[in-house]
């Protein structure tokens, strides 16, 4: 059902994150060797390396794609304090001939004072908007206002989570009935503030991100966290990496009256949660359509979730992390899963377990006749 | 669940025939790899190959399961040669006195020519090599080099492609096309689209014609079945479909099914049309007819943006500002004229000729861009020797104040050859007007950027305008006074 690849990223130490690009057709790879790589995808199929620099002083943690209407963007960051902006530049023609291209900092934002744990580019009709999360428990959104130019980018907000953050996901919803929201993630072993996640929405009168929801019920430390697409929906879905993997549905409640100020209220459900892996769940990913989770951890699997048409989900599908039956070395820690239309293929992920990446793609075998429901899952 | 598991089979054969479809006739597929396709699609629709492999690599004693040699023979007839000797290296180590039998074997399988399409080899070397190892099968069995093996024996008259030996096995084979192909792997490995037809008349005339209209038949029935198959499960079965026939016929039917999606169907066509690579212009092009056809406004957008934006890094002026049109993206239509300009500037000509002198109503998407459009035409006018035409077009830019200021010094530069020409081109009215343009531009505030060449420059132009305009008013004025007779 699936066909595994493997690709020795030569990272010269561990790949904390791996990432797809918009169309599935690059990937970016980040790890403690304080390097990014770039890969691409070429005409036959095969990953190669275009791209390979020294980003930080210290581990990077996370590496992502700006949407390509602004070009050929990244950002990373790492735990030296800091997260940078990179532009690909069309390079000389030899360098084409040599399928190499370069990538050059545009920016530096240095106002964290400890570890920035994840960094990711704002839904882009919010314009080009950055945003950090550090170990000192502070959000921050960044804006470039001329997207022609990516060297100047304000701080428009800072907000401060009381925990330490590990993560960020934003609502991707365009819908004028969704104001702007971000989901932070926490691994703070605080047991005072028990709820790990915290949602915040900008509010159009106060110019600000007030906190609308924290999730209570979510206890244990956070590694990822994310959004569905929304696919016009009225509700949020929300999935989380922590002890195990769990799936929220947020339903904005009415408000009293039309004048009511303050960030919306929502009634949390608990959709799904799942500790298949048995161990901590590291990365969870959405497919286009918010169809398929796809969730990995330490047990080395990456585990794929569908809903049937009654909104019950269960697991699809268990990907051994390196193609190959577990030994139990290493984990399938990092996890960007896209999936991508037209192509016979539908890319699940490149999970990265110690330096080799492993790109996983589902193949479409015809299924057997008595498991009708297989039918319907696998796509 | 009867109709249910009719629908299935149904899809079971639908996607079959795709498959093959695809590759006869979607896919471009470079030349010599058809067969390396066949056999994928023959791989992929007979997968219990993988499943009994399996189950006798996994047994205790591999080489004594009774399926043992079915597995190695069904390996080979699919062309995985290499996994077909992997399984066989289970017999060799067994048997030490036939041992060299097995090696043989393992040389013939080893060396057995595979085209690959992506590399240096051309076809024609590829047919010498394999001809060269075909012989070398044959002389094989010439020998009875197998004759102790009835099994290898089976194995190498399947690598020379003897019919009846590929016909004995059908019951692993299952079904025709799959003896088709494997013949043709044996026999003919190079071959062409156009011959496979001519193989498939030989051999039996219709099934795989009948097969595909069967299917098209299927497919229309089931068209028109829209609804029954909404009624039965919701539309994730409709989903199925999407995906299935997004990978096929994408923009003929898969697209239809999204518009008759009750509930999700635009919205997964939004998010999916989005995700599509576009590799190149064509796809592109192809991709934004369907995003039009339905009003998808924002992804038309989105992908002309992409586009332009990779155009403009590219340096191909004309593509980005197409695109941009095409985006509707005023801001990004004047940066890409700006350059043009500036390009004009440095290079004294302008570029992509063709797109500019046909802008038409496009032009006015930003200033900058009716600005570009208006002064390529005053140069064509120009060129074409309508110089009262040109010249008016040329005062009207900067009275009209279309023509950044910045760029009035070289307007104006530019209307010299006009001032000097034997004929009067600039009415009286029209030289006070660029009297009045230069007098205005010099009266502004000094550039300090400037250096003293840069000074020296301005004002010696400034001095060529003044004496070239008022030798014009001097001829106007003569001109317009003069009574003709």
């Amino acid at each position: 059902m699936f066909v595994a690849k493997s690709i020795a990223a030569d990272h010269k130490d561990l790949i904390h994150d791996v990432s797809y690009d918009f169309h599935g057709r690059r990937m970016a790879t980040c790890s403690s060797d304080q390097s990014v790589k770039v890969w691409d995808k070429g005409d036959d199929g095969e990953w190669r390396c275009t791209a390979s620099w020294k980003t930080h002083s210290g581990s990077v943690w996370r590496v992502t794609w700006a949407h390509p209407e602004f070009g050929q963007v990244l950002a990373s960051c790492s735990f030296d304090r800091t997260a940078a902006v990179w532009e690909e530049i069309v390079g000389e023609s030899n360098d084409k001939q040599r399928g190499q291209s370069h990538w050059i900092k545009r920016t530096t934002l240095v106002d964290s004072r400890t570890s920035v744990t994840d960094v990711k580019f704002a839904p882009k009709h919010m314009g080009l908007m950055l945003t950090t999360c550090s170990a000192d428990g502070v959000v921050r959104i960044y804006e470039a206002p001329d997207v022609m130019n990516l060297s100047q980018w304000s701080l428009q907000h800072e907000i401060s989570c009381k925990l330490s953050c590990s993560c960020i996901s934003w609502n991707p919803s365009s819908s004028r009935a969704h104001p702007p929201m971000i989901a932070v993630g926490s691994d703070d072993s605080n047991v005072t503030y028990s709820g790990k996640v915290q949602i915040y929405e900008y509010n159009e009168n106060t110019r600000k991100y007030a906190k609308a929801e924290t999730l209570m019920t979510v206890t244990d430390p956070v590694h990822d966290i994310t959004f569905a697409p929304n696919l016009g929906r009225s509700f949020h879905v929300l999935a989380i990496a922590t002890k195990d993997v769990r799936i929220f549905k947020l339903v904005p409640l009415r408000r009293e009256s039309a004048n009511s100020s303050g960030p919306t209220k929502f009634e949390v459900q608990v959709m799904a949660q799942f500790d298949s892996h048995n161990s901590q769940v590291w990365r969870v990913s959405w497919n286009i359509t918010s169809t398929l989770l796809a969730s990995s951890g330490d047990d080395g699997c990456v585990r794929l979730w569908k809903a049937n048409y009654m909104d019950n989900w269960k697991c699809t599908g268990i990907l051994r992390g390196d193609g190959s039956p577990v030994n139990g070395s290493g984990h399938a820690a990092a996890l960007s899963a896209v999936g991508v239309p037209g192509a016979a293929q539908m890319l699940v992920g490149a999970t990265s377990a110690g330096r080799y990446v492993t790109v996983l793609s589902l193949k479409t075998y015809p299924i057997p006749k008595h498991n009708y429901n297989y039918l319907i899952c696998y796509q | 669940t009867t109709e249910k598991n009719k629908y299935v089979s149904i899809l079971l054969a639908i996607e079959l025939i795709w498959n093959l479809c695809e590759v006869l006739f979607i896919d471009a597929a470079p030349a010599g790899s058809l067969l390396l396709h066949l056999l994928d699609w023959v791989r992929l629709h007979k997968s219990d190959v993988d499943a009994r492999a399996r189950e006798v690599l996994q047994s205790d004693s591999p080489a004594h399961h009774q399926s043992y040699w079915d597995v190695v023979i069904s390996l080979v007839l699919q062309g995985r040669v290499d996994e077909a000797r992997q399984v066989l290296s289970k017999q060799a180590s067994l048997r030490a006195e036939s041992s060299s039998v097995f090696k043989r074997m393992d040389v013939l399988l080893h060396t057995m020519p595979i085209f690959n399409p992506t590399g240096t080899q051309t076809l024609t070397e590829f047919d010498v090599k394999w001809r060269h190892w075909h012989e070398e099968c044959d002389r094989c069995l010439q020998d009875n080099t197998f004759a102790s093996n009835r099994h290898l024996e089976t194995i190498c008259k399947i690598l020379v492609g003897d019919e009846d030996t590929i016909l004995e096995q059908k019951e692993l084979l299952s079904t025709w096309y799959h003896f088709l192909v494997t013949r043709l792997l044996f026999t003919h490995p190079t071959i062409k689209p156009p011959d496979l037809h001519y193989y498939a008349q030989v051999h039996t005339t219709s099934p795989i014609l009948l097969s595909l209209r069967y299917c098209y038949t299927e497919l229309k029935l089931v068209k028109n079945k829209y609804y029954l198959l909404f009624y039965f499960n919701s539309d994730k079965f409709i989903y199925l479909f999407i995906y299935f026939f997004l990978r096929v016929f994408f923009h003929l039917l898969a697209v239809d099914y999204f518009d008759h999606c009750p509930e999700f169907g635009r919205v997964y066509l939004e998010l999916q049309i989005e995700r599509v690579p576009l590799d190149t212009e064509r796809k592109a092009i192809k991709v934004l007819r369907i995003c039009e056809d339905r009003q998808m406004s924002e992804q038309v957008r989105s992908i002309c943006k992409i586009m332009a934006k990779r155009a403009l890094r590219n340096n191909r002026l004309g593509s980005a500002l197409s695109w941009s049109i095409r985006a509707k993206d005023a801001a990004f239509a004047t940066l890409i004229s700006e350059r043009f300009l500036q390009d004009y500037c440095n290079k004294g000509s302008f570029t992509d000729l063709d797109l500019l002198d046909n802008l038409g109503p496009a032009m006015l998407l930003s200033d900058r861009l009716t600005f570009l459009g208006k002064y390529r035409e005053f140069h064509r006018l120009y060129g074409e020797n309508r110089f009262s035409e040109a010249a008016k077009l040329l005062l009207s830019l900067m009275t009209a104040k279309i023509a950044p200021r910045s760029l009035w010094m070289t307007l104006l530069t530019d209307a010299l050859p006009l001032l000097e020409q034997k004929e009067v081109i600039f009415s009286v009215d029209q030289t006070y007007e660029l009297m009045s343009c230069l007098e205005e531009l010099n009266s502004g505030t000094k550039d300090s950027s400037q250096t003293d060449q840069d000074e020296d420059i301005e004002s010696t132009k400034t001095e060529l305008l003044r004496l070239a305009l008022a030798r014009n008013l001097a001829m106007a004025i003569v001109k317009e006074g003069t009574i003709e007779t």
